[in-house]
């Protein structure tokens, strides 16, 4: 099977493959090391150009895929780590999901760097911030790109560190840089997982280059085998932590503390689903672990509903969207779990474009409002920022699954795979559907109708975003609308294009599992009943926010208001941070305190110096032997001799 | 000859420097050190990487015993003769905003010591090893004793008696082997390699030896003089321990103790990778709530080298490798980050965590420094620590899968602590100690741009070392499993 | 006349042996119980000739001139010995007035 993966076989794809992740890095060079010597527009012109040139070289080669023959490929660039069997190259792998995954990260990258150059204009770390954000790039690009695991690891981790920068970005204010501080360890929780996977895959089948661990799984392990199982979960860990299921996803809700471009592009786009891009690629070990597809169901589905009943009470426009992006990511392992990959790449995608929009069009409020994110401030803003809330409609209509918007499709064809595994997670998808339409249309209705609620100074201020940051949101505008025409259903067209495109990747597991991938396709009328209710669903949701919020107008209850224990509750977000804190972080502090009190000081240090106090006691007191008298060291004298004579005579 | 040179230059060196008067000495230490630096680069020009002994010099010694003094450099000791010969004028150079009191004697002390470390680097006998293992001590102690901070005395005095303690074991252990020569005794390297000796002798030779290695290095739960004298001793003096003195144990162990003694090796290398991880996580939790930066990075480091014992005791290729990659990372970002502790310190007087905060804002350069070089020590990829960490957590995984996900926690809490450290210093509000901090200068510029390039030069193409020590590490990895 | 070593063969070795024994021990317990110091170095000297005494025994025993060589040698470093010793004893009386060991104690602890 050694035809899956070959050398690419010109160097002209080397130099592309190797250029797409170099010029990021290139930016992100001069962007650091001129921060506040270049100006503004060259700093700004270099972080967008080299996004967008591979962008542009990721379009090359997405064009030029097929002429290849369809083939995947791998560059090698240099031998990174060998170490007895352990060979670790630095080398790139281009196939259908890295490629689909390259146009997703530069292109959504790109409008989202142009965006930047509007909203961070008047920061004075303008410089750092382009830097940091091409820096991002380079890293999710290594993510995307690497041909093994360990590739993958290094931006894994390479991410999480821009993450850890750019949500500290302003790190005058300690509650960022918490927060900044609590995104990064909790993401190491799972970046340890995946290390122990990488560890057992290789202790395994030998290898951490994907073709091979794929080749050798698929021939050698059977389905549901311990050890696959072992490293499913695992890397499912990794997962878990980058991509915020629970139960480590309260950084995602924090890291809204970063700026507003950076939420869009790390914390919505692209680095969050870094974990869905992780199994699919690893979809044939996935394939061989029902177990663990199962596990990850539950858990996509549990994080969905329950972050959703986060979202519905929350006032802060960003965290709103944070919860909805958690929920939204849970809906996506969801459908990995039903093994439904594609159509959670299909959920990626058009997440990645309704909810890049959708944050950058709480950007651009925020920006309006000179900074102030909470909802009950806002209300009526339609009128002074038309485009910001024509996009955002659109974003919200999308996310809310209405036809003909991206969201649609592929929430829609998601569920679908979800209620063929199983009617009760689908009931339970259908609910958390509910509840995303009801909280988006809340938010919505809150911001941008009714009254406005805040300051006067505020309403002075009040103006659309400059051309540099409204362009973005129509273009992102424009793909949410047309973006879920990629995977049309069964029942208007045979031709699913991202399905079809994506298809060979799951060659081996289909190798490996035939059952699994056995077709089973929905009657029709099912098909057109299970659309119907989906979008019934968010009707009924829309409707219900527009009496409360729209026609009622309703406005949250003020801090501090009494509110009943569950409203309570959930506002509070169901405690889980200070469960997190009571439980781990506390015992840990005390721990390091306990440990260096009693035991450093109290038992180990002791007992050294114990050794030396025994050595000075034992010399103090056994000097008084020295008494000086003659005599009696005479006596000793000739008793020592008379000793060694009596031994000597016995022995 | 080049061995001898290399041994020989920084002894006489030293005698120089104490000829000089005032605070000249510096620059003709500096001077002194980078005429090492070239002999050590054109050594490592020199040598062809295989798993040969080169630049062999073997004169009779105690001649009546059988005892020579045999010195040689082979992939394993090269990478440590670089590391020494590196981080010596970086010392040395970090040094000169300061003004030492008896300045040629505390230059003249750093260049002996460099001939100790080299010196235990490099030997191939057994008493040869011994002799610098104590001339590399000598210095070290007059240093911290005598241009310490408070309570100098008692704690040099510990750390003095403490490893001279560990080491008579090691000698005895020596003496007995020495013994178990065939014919006329002899005491090289590789006559202790073919000894035969039964297991019950092993047993407690490996305790013996192993005692003056985890001492030095220091291994849980004999580590208790470490974070005392690393936060007493002066700056320069904690970079020597810390890069290279610590070195020595680890180093110890690779070549005195695992081919010596393998049958004892491997009837108490569960203990030693026990003892290993508990002080991995001990020193890390320990690590998270010092308030002293010199101290917490002490802990920080006793965490870091529990996992290279644990690696190297786990006696499989990856482990070995890993520990020598991990030795050469481990001294550049610890020297680094005692040295940017120094600079902060220098300027505000103070290494109190909760005293400091905002200085990012006056000082990119300072920032990205210690940026890289916390990351490297956090073993972020691409920077020298992952690899490193990759490979020994790689081997105790392989060891043991529960014992590799255990000591896998040091990624979680080394984050932990490091990022504590830098976001109480280098974030959030400026206060009045930290209001006039002024970036780099130049020479201060000039120690830390080496030690960045290398994080990277490491994480990036760590091939560069590995080769170098892979054919010596395999050959030792024969010998063990003879 | 007889040869001298054959009139010490006349007497039986043995007594030799008992009669140097006892000289010896004479001498240890005069060194141990008396805090004259010049009482002790006589006994010392006691001792010494008891050995004295002991090798030209064995040595006329056994025909090998050696041992009566010792004593010689014996002789005189007992005489060196005296000397010194005497010398020393001769300072401590003049400072300290006294030659009773017990009080030199200064040199204890």
């Amino acid at each position: 099977m050694q035809e899956f993966i070959l050398p690419a076989n010109n160097a002209e794809m080397t130099w592309v493959c190797l250029l797409i992740p170099l010029l990021p890095l290139i930016g992100f060079l001069i962007n650091g090391l001129g921060n506040r010597k270049l100006p503004k527009g060259l700093a700004g012109l270099v972080g967008c150009a080299t996004v967008i040139g591979s962008f542009l070289l990721s379009l090359y080669l997405f064009f030029g895929f097929e002429g290849y023959g369809n083939r995947p490929y791998t560059t090698d660039i240099f031998n990174w780590i060998s170490v007895g069997a352990l060979k670790i190259p630095f080398s790139f792998q281009i196939d259908q999901l890295s490629l689909i995954m390259l146009l997703l990260v530069t292109g959504v990258g790109s409008v989202i760097h142009i965006y930047s150059a509007g909203y961070m204009s008047h920061d004075e770390n303008f410089g750092k911030f382009f830097s940091f954000l091409n820096l991002f790039v380079f890293s999710m690009l290594l993510l995307v790109m690497g041909s093994n695991y360990v590739m993958m690891f290094v931006g894994w981790e390479g991410v999480g560190l821009c993450s850890y920068l750019l949500i500290g970005f302003w790190n005058k204010v300690t509650p960022y840089n918490n927060a900044a501080k609590k995104a990064f360890i909790m993401n190491r929780v799972g970046d340890l997982g995946f290390l122990l996977g990488i560890f057992l895959i290789f202790q395994t089948y030998g290898s951490v280059v994907y073709g091979e661990v794929f080749n050798q799984a698929s021939q050698l392990s059977e389905v549901n085998d311990g050890v696959v199982i072992a490293i499913t979960l695992l890397l499912f860990v990794g997962a878990m932590g980058k991509s915020a299921q629970l139960p480590l996803y309260t950084w995602l809700p924090d890291a809204m503390a970063g700026p507003t471009p950076v939420s869009a592009l790390i914390h919505a786009a692209t680095m969050v689903t870094a974990g869905i891009y992780m199994v699919i690629r690893s979809n044939v070990l996935y394939t061989l672990a029902p177990v663990t597809l199962e596990f990850v169901a539950i858990i996509g589905l549990a994080t969905a509903l329950f972050a959703a009943t986060i979202g519905l009470f929350q006032n802060d426009i960003k965290k709103v969207l944070a919860y909805s992006t958690v929920s939204q990511l849970g809906y996506m392992f969801l459908a990995l779990g039903v093994m439904a990959y594609s159509s959670s790449l299909f959920h990626v995608l058009t997440h990645a474009f309704f909810k890049a929009l959708l944050f950058l069009g709480a950007g651009s409020v925020i920006h309006a409002m000179s900074g102030e994110q909470d909802l009950r401030k806002m209300g009526g803003l339609k009128k002074a920022l038309p485009i910001t809330f024509l996009t955002f409609l659109i974003g919200t209509l999308a996310i809310s699954g209405i036809p003909p918007f991206a969201g649609f499709f592929s929430k829609d064809e998601l569920l679908a795979h979800v209620f063929m595994h199983s009617k009760v997670m689908w009931a339970f998808g259908l609910l958390t559907s509910f509840m995303t339409a009801f909280y988006m249309f809340r938010l919505l209705y809150l911001a941008f109708f009714g009254n406005f609620r805040g300051t006067e100074e505020q309403r002075q201020h009040l103006h659309e975003s400059p051309a540099v940051m409204t362009i973005p949101l129509i273009i992102l505008a424009i793909l949410s609308t047309i973006g879920g025409f990629m995977g049309l259903p069964a029942v208007f067209s045979q031709n699913h294009l991202l399905g079809n495109f994506l298809s060979p990747i799951y060659e081996l597991a289909r190798r490996a599992v035939p059952s699994a991938f056995e077709a089973h396709h929905l009657s029709h009328e099912t098909e057109y009943i299970l659309m119907a209710i989906s979008v019934a669903v968010a009707v009924v949701a829309i409707i219900l926010a527009y009496f409360i919020y729209g026609k009622k107008r309703t406005v949250p209850a003020e801090e501090g208001a009494a509110l009943s224990p569950l409203h309570k509750l959930v506002y509070n977000k169901y405690y889980v941070d200070e469960l997190y804190n009571g439980l781990i972080v506390k015992p840990v502090m005390g721990l390091s305190t306990g440990l260096y009190r009693f035991v450093e000081r109290g038992i180990i240090d002791p007992i050294v110096n114990g050794f030396g106090k025994g050595v000075l006691g034992g010399g103090r007191s056994l000097r008084f032997v020295q008494s000086g008298a003659t005599g009696s060291y005479l006596l000793l004298m000739v008793l020592g001799i008379a000793l060694i004579l009596l031994l000597n005579f016995i022995i | 000859m080049l061995t001898a040179l290399l041994l020989l230059w920084p002894a006489l060196a030293a005698l120089l420097v104490l000829l000089v008067k005032g605070q000249a000495a510096k620059k003709v230490a500096f001077g002194a050190a980078l005429v090492e630096l070239v002999l050590g680069i054109w050594t490592w020009i020199n040598f062809v990487p295989n798993a040969s002994t080169q630049f062999l010099l073997n004169e009779p010694w105690i001649a009546g015993a059988g005892i020579m003094f045999k010195v040689g450099i082979d992939g394993i000791s090269l990478l440590m003769v670089l590391l020494t010969v590196f981080l010596v004028p970086l010392i040395i150079l970090s040094t000169f905003k300061h003004t030492y009191e008896k300045p040629a004697s505390f230059y003249a002390l750093i260049l002996f010591m460099q001939t100790g470390l080299l010196g235990v680097f490099t030997a191939l006998d057994a008493f040869v090893f011994y002799f610098f293992w104590e001339v590399a001590l000598i210095p070290i102690y007059f240093i911290a004793g005598m241009w310490g901070g408070e309570n100098r005395v008692r704690v040099t005095f510990k750390f003095f008696i403490y490893t001279v303690f560990g080491s008579l074991f090691m000698l005895a252990a020596f003496v007995y082997l020495y013994f178990q020569t065939p014919g006329t005794h002899s005491s090289e390297e590789v006559a202790f390699y073919q000894l035969v000796l039964d297991s019950g002798t092993q047993s407690w030779l490996f305790w013996f030896l192993f005692i003056a290695f985890a001492i030095k290095m220091p291994v849980f739960p004999f580590h208790t003089w470490q974070p005392d004298t690393y936060t007493t001793a002066p700056a320069a003096g904690t970079m020597l321990l810390s890069g290279i003195m610590l070195k020595m144990g680890i180093y110890g162990a690779l070549r005195w103790l695992l081919p010596v003694v393998p049958l004892g090796v491997s009837q108490w290398a569960n203990v030693v990778l026990v003892l290993a991880i508990i002080g991995i996580i001990y020193g890390a939790i320990i690590a998270i709530r010092q308030q002293d930066m010199k101290r917490l990075v002490a802990f920080s480091s006793i965490s870091h080298v529990g996992l290279i014992a644990a690696g190297l005791f786990t006696l499989n290729e990856q482990g070995l490798q890993g520990a020598m990659i991990q030795m050469l990372s481990h001294g550049v970002n610890v020297v680094g980050l005692f040295f940017i502790i120094d600079i902060i310190q220098s300027r505000t007087g103070t290494r109190d965590i909760a005293a400091l905060g905002g200085i990012t804002q006056n000082t990119p350069f300072l920032s990205v420094c210690f940026l890289v070089l916390l990351l490297g020590a956090v073993g972020l990829p691409l920077t020298n620590g992952f690899i490193g960490e990759f490979l020994l957590l790689m081997s105790v995984y392989q060891y043991n899968n529960w014992m590799g996900a255990i000591a896998g926690l040091t990624i979680i809490l080394g984050a932990v602590y490091m990022l504590r450290m830098f976001q109480r210093v280098m974030f959030g509000e400026k206060n009045e100690i930290t209001q006039g901090f002024t970036d780099l200068t130049f020479t201060e510029k000039a120690v830390l741009v080496p030690l960045v390039v290398m994080v990277f030069w490491i994480g990036l193409h760590p091939n560069t070392f590995l080769n170098l020590s892979e054919p010596a590490v395999l050959k030792l990895l024969d010998v063990i499993k003879r | 006349m007889n040869e001298i070593p054959e009139v010490i063969r006349t007497i039986p070795l043995n007594h030799y042996l008992f009669f140097s024994t006892a000289l010896f021990c004479i001498g240890i317990i005069g060194v141990l119980t008396r805090r004259n110091a010049i009482i002790i170095f006589m006994c010392i000297e006691l001792m010494l000739n008891s050995v004295n005494l002991l090798l030209t025994a064995f040595s006329s025993y056994r025909s090998d001139p050696n041992g009566q060589i010792f004593v010689f040698f014996i002789m005189a470093v007992a005489a060196a010995e005296v000397a010194v010793g005497l010398a020393i004893i001769v300072m401590i009386y003049r400072n300290v007035r006294s030659t009773d060991i017990n009080i030199l104690n200064k040199l204890k602890w």
